[in-house]
């Protein structure tokens, strides 16, 4: 008789069993909240700064010169003073960047020296972006006597977004199998012929995701151009292909923004807006085709 | 069976040499990186001893004090018969915002990772993870700005606050700053708990939500207070944000809504004004030296908090 | 016998980190000859033959005494380690296509060696592809990627890419293990065929393997030489070492 009722109810649902699966339905359901509650006000903000910029929104606004002390106009020499910062602090930071990771992931034994190179550059990525702009003040503007130039601003946010590419690159260097080398050490290639003919093919696209996370990070900084080549206003010649020299000092976008939304009283009610959604616009457009890039890479990956 | 083809290939030459200047071309490369590998360390001196340089001045006059410096709360650099340099207020306004942050951040960010790595299925968690990838992007200083114009006014709405930027309010925008960090670094250290951990839970009845508070969260820990410890350091470090919604009042904050200044947010207020080479402008300096080591701090130690992971 | 033998070990230990995986082992391998090494899983035979072209050296945590020669010169000292690696062919337990084309796969080792007409790789490549008898199977179709063959293609590949640099002696770790049993015997054959210009070194699991292919047979067993003799005695009823017949007969531990 126990045996009979015994197996009537092996399979079917105890209070207990009810129970738990409640608690496994309202634990699922909580976490899911805080994850989404990190994107509803993502997505409200967002369109809340489109709506509010909307009036000034047009292809005008961005190729046009600020007028009436910024108070009107567009944003023209600043989002051409960004494109200069980016580029040369690329150009710097790329090399640097690549060859460091390179170093760290194929090269560098685990020993003191390399934990220590390893600390540097966890550092480096910790260091608040005002103290970049100390040093870049006090190292570039002066000790270098780059003066207030773009120059000054380039190398200052170069250094500062080194570490972003150093940990992509590391990441995706990691990601290539390690048999791929050992094959190759055992035919007696050298470490520089097994990174050229496995190694970096087969990572390009990570390291290209990093450099692209390298530029969207560059375009958003403020603190360290702020004092070593970002100005308010600088007036530019319109239509010229190359209006800044590299001694010059320039406008930048995410500067402007600041300058209009803080510094200038009186501005017309949707120009901060708008140059937020501008500024919010380049960045978010550069990290989507990065991570584009990634998965289109990732889907045709070879092994 | 003397098949030509088959005979030894040493047969085809004597062995090969590579070029000259392939070897040196090689050797020169790999000099170049080793360089870039030792540069790390050489900016991260170059940093400190930059910005340490133009400190130096003021720390070894005679009329400043370094105990008053840290923690005297009266920050008067530019008054005419009194002038004080204690940051003691602003590092107390560093870190009541940084702890505002993180107590909003932590609960949220864990969750997110714990949702992402345990519940989620594979598109979700792509989705999830590409969104959070896209709020680590957006630039600090449109923070600043979303703080400084819809934050500040949905708080003066709820709470009555004369003001909107406030100590809240740099709360909340440094929260959503640095839930990125804590959340894809908390979900790698969950992933590197192995399955077999889950497995046998699972084998012993245990629902997900046990298997996540009783299994995975204990052995885990370590991933994620470098987590929390990294969000801090993002939090700590932060300028323009705060900068923006935090207000500008130097004093010691009484409450939520009260107006505060950070170290960072005051260097970047007043570099601007101090005359190159005065003792305002070498005391900001200062402060940026005390910054530096107090990320380097925090840095360091979810640095060793992640490497004891490692070794388990 | 006058002259050094191809390969002389002397007294070699490894340990990684503290933990100590081969306790002083010492023998020679002659030249063409076949020497099969058996032995449980983790008794140190692929630590023996990364010490062997030194790719122990990648190995942060690793650290090597005593001698080994080759050709009777001390390994570790040695000038040029890659010109070393590229006289002792080796091949993974696990089939490595390169991610490059089955054409770039068997000439990378030549090119970095520094040979680079044309010619020369095509005439080398084909050899190697026979020797591994890999041809007829792949000739038409070079450019395809070597990640897109089969298994056991892709470790007749990796046996083709270890004769490409033309190594006095063939190092095999465990190459059968996944491969079907009809590639196994090809690949035998063409060691059989190999094994008259050049010095064989079997690590395997297979205990019938061994004792087809190999003159002599070494029974290593945490990290030390059980036994070492002619297969005759090794797969004999009366090996020396009791634990020797009880593997080989599969009634050990």
């Amino acid at each position: 008789m126990a045996v009979v009722s015994l197996a009537a109810t092996r399979f079917t649902k105890t209070a207990l069993a009810a129970r738990k699966e409640r608690a496994e339905a309202v634990a699922k359901w909580a976490f899911f909240g805080m994850a989404v509650a990190m994107i509803i006000p993502l997505v409200a903000i967002i369109a809340y700064l489109l709506y509010r910029a909307a009036p000034s929104l047009s292809l005008e606004f961005l190729v046009e010169m600020p007028r009436r002390g910024m108070r009107e106009g567009g944003i023209w020499p600043a989002f051409i003073g960004t494109l200069y910062l980016v580029v040369i602090s690329l150009a710097v930071s790329a090399p640097i960047g690549v060859l460091a990771a390179i170093y760290l992931n194929e090269y560098a034994r685990d020993t003191w020296f390399n934990r220590l190179i390893n600390l540097a550059v966890i550092n480096l990525a910790g260091v608040p972006s005002i103290v970049h702009a100390l040093f870049g003040l006090g190292a570039f503007v002066y000790a270098a006597k780059f003066g207030y130039s773009i120059v000054a601003a380039s190398l200052t946010l170069a250094i500062m977004t080194l570490p972003v590419i150093i940990a992509s690159t590391r990441e995706a260097l990691a990601s290539v199998p390690m048999a791929f080398r050992e094959a190759c050490w055992n035919v007696g290639a050298t470490r520089w012929q097994t990174i050229k003919a496995v190694v970096l093919p087969n990572s390009i696209s990570g390291i290209l995701t990093g450099v692209i996370l390298q530029v969207s990070r560059a375009a958003g900084e403020t603190a360290p151009i702020m004092f070593t080549g970002a100005v308010f206003f600088k007036a530019i010649q319109p239509g010229t292909v190359f209006p800044y020299r590299l001694q010059d000092q320039c406008m930048a976008l995410s500067m402007h923004l600041y300058t209009v939304s803080t510094q200038i009283p009186n501005v017309k009610e949707s120009i901060p807006y708008a140059t937020a959604i501008v500024l919010l616009g380049t960045v978010l457009l550069v990290n989507v085709s990065a991570i584009g890039l990634r998965v289109w890479l990732r889907n045709r990956k070879r092994w | 069976m003397t098949d030509p083809a088959l005979s030894n290939p040493r047969t085809v030459g004597p062995r090969p040499r590579r070029r000259a200047w392939a070897v040196i071309g090689e050797r020169a490369l790999e000099t170049v990186i080793r360089a870039s590998g030792v540069s790390a360390i050489l900016f991260v001196l170059a940093i400190f001893f930059f910005v340490f340089r133009e400190a130096a001045p003021v720390l070894f006059s005679d009329d400043f004090n370094f105990l008053e410096f840290l923690f005297s709360a009266q920050w008067y650099p530019t008054s005419d018969i009194n002038v004080r340099y204690g940051t003691w207020a602003l590092t107390v306004g560093s870190f009541s915002v940084t702890a505002l942050a993180m107590v909003l951040a932590v609960p949220f960010g864990l969750g997110a990772a714990i949702y992402i790595s345990e519940f989620s299925g594979p598109r979700q968690r792509e989705t999830l993870k590409i969104t959070i990838e896209l709020l680590a992007a957006i630039p600090s200083v449109v923070w600043g700005f979303i703080g400084l114009t819809v934050m500040s006014r949905i708080i003066v709405a709820l709470t009555g606050a004369p003001v909107g930027v406030n100590l809240l309010n740099g709360g909340l925008i440094l929260a959503l700053m640095s839930v990125p960090i804590i959340v894809s670094i908390g979900e790698d250290a969950l992933k590197a708990v192995p399955d077999s951990y889950r497995e046998a839970a699972q084998a012993l009845g245990a629902t997900r939500w046990q298997i996540v508070f009783r299994v995975l969260l204990p052995a885990a820990k370590n991933g994620l207070l470098a987590a929390v410890l990294l969000g801090v350091g993002r939090a700590v470090g932060e300028t323009m944000a705060v900068l923006m919604a935090t207000g500008h009042a130097v004093h010691l904050p009484h409450s939520l809504v009260d107006s505060v200044r950070t170290l960072t947010a005051n260097i970047a207020a007043e570099l601007g004004e101090a005359p190159v080479g005065s003792s305002h402008y070498q005391v900001l300096f200062l402060t940026g030296v005390l910054l530096f080591c107090i990320t380097f701090a925090v840095n360091l130690t979810a640095d060793l908090v992640i490497r004891g992971v490692r070794r388990k | 016998m006058s002259g050094p033998k191809a390969i002389e070990v002397q007294d070699l230990r490894l340990a990684y980190g503290a933990r100590e995986v081969l306790h002083g082992i010492s023998f020679d391998v002659g030249h063409n000859e076949v020497l099969a090494i058996i032995g449980p899983a983790q008794s140190g035979k692929t630590s023996l033959l990364r010490c062997l072209n030194r790719t122990i050296d990648f190995v942060g945590s690793a650290t090597v005494s005593g001698t080994v020669r080759f050709e009777g010169e001390d390994v570790h000292k040695v000038k040029d380690v890659f010109g070393l690696r590229r006289r002792i062919g080796m091949v993974a337990p696990l089939p490595v296509g390169l991610p490059m084309s089955i054409y770039d796969n068997v000439a990378f080792a030549p090119r970095c060696a520094g040979v680079h007409r044309r010619g020369d790789l095509d005439t080398l490549v084909e050899t190697c592809l026979r020797q591994a008898a890999l041809w007829d199977e792949v000739k038409d179709r070079l450019d395809s990627l070597g990640t897109a063959l089969s298994g056991g293609q892709q470790q007749r590949l990796t046996i083709a890419r270890a004769l490409s640099h033309q190594p006095d002696v063939l190092c095999l770790d465990e190459f059968s293990i996944a491969i079907d049993p009809v590639t196994t015997m090809r690949i035998e054959d063409v060691l059989k065929e190999l094994s008259r210009e050049i010095t064989i070194i079997l690590v395997t699991n297979l205990v019938q393997q061994a004792r087809r292919l190999a003159s002599r047979t070494m029974f290593l067993w945490n990290g030390e030489i059980v036994e070492l003799d002619t297969s005759d005695v090794i797969f004999s009823n009366r090996p020396n070492d009791r634990r020797t017949y009880d593997y080989v007969h599969g009634i050990f531990g």
